[in-house]
């Protein structure tokens, strides 16, 4: 019924997710771009624990009236969740503090509306 | 009482996280009631540690299973491993917890007067007990998922801290780089939790630890976890946060943000040592750590000398006293796998390096809570502006003082006592690292000679007749940490036989951090 995904197209995905945000990070001087990396890397790994946990063909982790079969795994869907959570807030964070140093400064480029130094 | 020590651990961590949601609630009735709720419940959870620390030096080390029929059914029946969140305290973590509330209620204290001239003193301490939870549910957790949890729950607490003084364009701009550096730390070490967790299905870090193979997958995810928590402890070549962060966080709250650096220095020594302990090429490691450790005490120090803000003189000391721990240690965990250099000098490092971790947090608190005072009555933190203060500041020249002896490593003080640990047990594994360390210790006290002069001696600058004592709570809350010192400095081998050996023995002791949670491994 369901076909199996060839190449391990779930963790190249990843891989590429991942190398795309650090990209972002390391190179882009935008405060704004930097945290869309930062999104991106959040995506990446939300995707490997979900793809860690994902069984060809299996059915959904419930049991009562199961029918016979691999079951998904329901931890790393429960990690995931959590993770989800948590870089929401982070990610409010971190735009709420981008609009305060573009008050300041009326700069998002990371070496403009730099004040400290040294 | 004995119900009371063992739901102490979780109770340590629920009580502050259930105060941080009381205290917008509280502060509708009025200033009083919310410091009292905020006060009460980390004294409370001081307490709690205390007894939680009593009972694990004489019983051993403490599990809680949450959800569980009785908390210390680690497994439950039918099942091969552990499957429910467990809390793992061990004189190691405990030892962690004993700092990270002291600092808070110092902290705490300290911050009643300085919100005064602020707004949003409801938002501020919630922020403030939620930084609170988030380290001692880092030392306490004994599941490598919620390490991520409470890493985040730090960090983002601890960047909202930083940039609470919103009306500076240069606390938005600390506050965002920390956050910036825990949001990607935090999900390196998510990445890595989910490897450990492909390869061995458990999350449990006593079941991880039993099954760990040292695979070449391993070698990745430890390199993560390692790389990610040096960053959050701002170790040299990964520190750029830490000036700007420490430098700008408000009063009181610097010390516990510090403190939350030194909780992920140990995160990083349980996962180098419990996690992954002998299994490891310990003596690789080790000279890995050793080298972080002298570029961050080197480093550190030079950047210190040189700077005219107070704060961030502290900030890049505070990154070279993380050297000294990671020298410490480091050493000790390249001869863990060789028993005789172990007992001879291996033992005595490791103390030495978490003897440090203690003695730094109250020293660098202390200055970090006298810088906040000199910024708070002068409104500048440029050490050229300062001068003669210690005519006008009677009470935070002598905490500096005491502070400024201590972290140089001045004998008496406790400072001396840890350092001299470290140097001898380190001049044992290699003496040029000991003579480095020594020429550090020499230009700290250099540095803080400086500033002593710059800030306290002098002539009094005409602009500054009117400057008086700051308040009495943030006298209270320097005091706290103060008398501590003076306590630490004349018995040392007090405190080191009641609390620093029994942490040295658990962190090496990695078969029975396993066994207590996967029995009789």
């Amino acid at each position: 019924m369901t076909v199996g995904l060839p190449f391990n197209i779930p963790f190249l995905a990843v891989a590429a997710l991942i190398s795309i945000s650090f990209i972002i990070i390391l190179t882009q001087r935008n405060l704004i771009k930097l945290v869309m990396g930062i999104v991106i890397m959040q995506a990446g790994v939300n995707l490997f624990l979900v793809s860690l946990g994902y069984r060809t063909g299996g059915i959904v982790p419930i049991f009562t009236h199961a029918p016979e079969g691999a079951m998904v795994l329901p931890v790393p869907q429960a990690l995931t969740l959590t993770s989800i959570v948590i870089g929401v807030a982070c990610t409010a964070l971190m735009l709420s503090l981008i609009v305060l140093t573009y008050r300041h400064t009326g700069d998002t480029d990371a070496e403009k509306s730099r004040i400290l130094k040294g | 009482m004995d119900s009371l020590v063992t739901h102490s651990s979780i109770l340590a961590i629920a009580i502050p996280l259930l105060a941080a949601f009381l205290t917008p609630l509280a502060s509708k009735v009025g200033d009083r009631a919310r410091n009292t709720v905020v006060i009460g419940a980390l004294a409370l959870a001081e307490f709690l540690v205390i007894i939680l620390a009593r009972d694990i030096y004489l019983n051993g080390l403490h599990v809680y299973t949450l959800g569980a029929a009785a908390t210390d059914l680690t497994i439950p029946e039918h099942y091969m491993v552990p499957v429910r969140i467990i809390l793992e305290v061990d004189a190691m973590s405990v030892f962690m917890g004993l700092i990270t509330t002291t600092i808070s209620l110092a902290g705490a204290i300290y911050s009643i007067s300085f919100l005064k001239q602020e707004t949003g003193g409801d938002r501020f301490y919630t922020l403030l007990l939620l930084l609170a939870v988030g380290m001692l549910g880092l030392e306490f957790t004994g599941d490598m998922f919620n390490f991520f949890v409470f890493l985040e729950i730090l960090s983002i607490s601890g960047a909202a801290l930083a940039a609470f003084r919103t009306r500076f364009g240069d606390a938005t701009e600390g506050g965002f780089k920390y956050i910036v550096i825990s949001a990607v730390g935090a999900l390196v070490v998510l990445f890595a939790v989910g490897i450990l967790y492909a390869q061995y299905n458990v999350l449990s870090m006593a079941a991880l630890a039993q099954a760990i193979q040292y695979t070449a997958l391993d070698k990745i995810a430890l390199a993560l976890l390692v790389v990610a928590l040096a960053m959050k402890l701002a170790s040299v070549p990964l520190h750029m946060w830490a000036p700007d962060t420490y430098s700008v966080a408000p009063a009181g709250t610097t010390p516990m943000i510090y403190v939350a650096s030194q909780a992920c220095l140990y995160g990083m020594f349980r996962v180098l040592f419990s996690l992954y302990g002998v299994s490891l090429d310990t003596l690789a490691i080790g000279w890995i750590v050793i080298v972080l450790g002298v570029l961050s005490m080197f480093v550190g120090v030079t950047m210190a000398v040189h700077q005219s803000d107070i704060k961030r003189l502290m900030a890049y000391h505070a990154i070279s006293q993380s050297g000294y721990m990671l020298l410490g240690i480091g050493v000790g965990l390249a001869v863990l796998a060789d028993p005789q250099a172990l007992a001879s000098y291996g033992r005595e490092a490791i103390s030495g390096g978490i003897f440090h971790i203690i003695n730094n947090a109250l020293y660098k608190g202390l200055l970090f809570l006298t810088a906040e005072a000199l910024f708070f009555s002068l409104g500048t933190r440029d050490l050229n502006k300062m001068g003669g203060m210690f005519r006008n500041m009677r009470y935070t020249a002598i905490f500096f003082i005491v502070g400024a002896l201590a972290i140089s490593g001045v004998p008496p003080f406790n400072g001396f006592t840890s350092k001299l640990m470290i140097y001898e047990s380190v001049y044992n594994f290699s003496p040029v690292l000991a003579v480095i360390a020594m020429l550090v210790s020499i230009v700290t006290l250099a540095s803080f000679t400086k500033a002593f002069q710059s800030a306290f001696t002098g002539p009094a600058l005409p602009q500054h007749d009117n400057i008086r004592e700051v308040p009495k709570p943030m006298l209270i809350g320097m005091g706290i940490l103060a008398i501590a010192i003076v306590f630490f400095s004349l018995f040392p081998s007090l405190v080191v036989n009641t609390i620093v050996t029994p942490a040295t023995d658990a962190l090496i002791d990695q078969a029975g951090y396993i066994g207590a949670v996967m029995g009789g491994a």
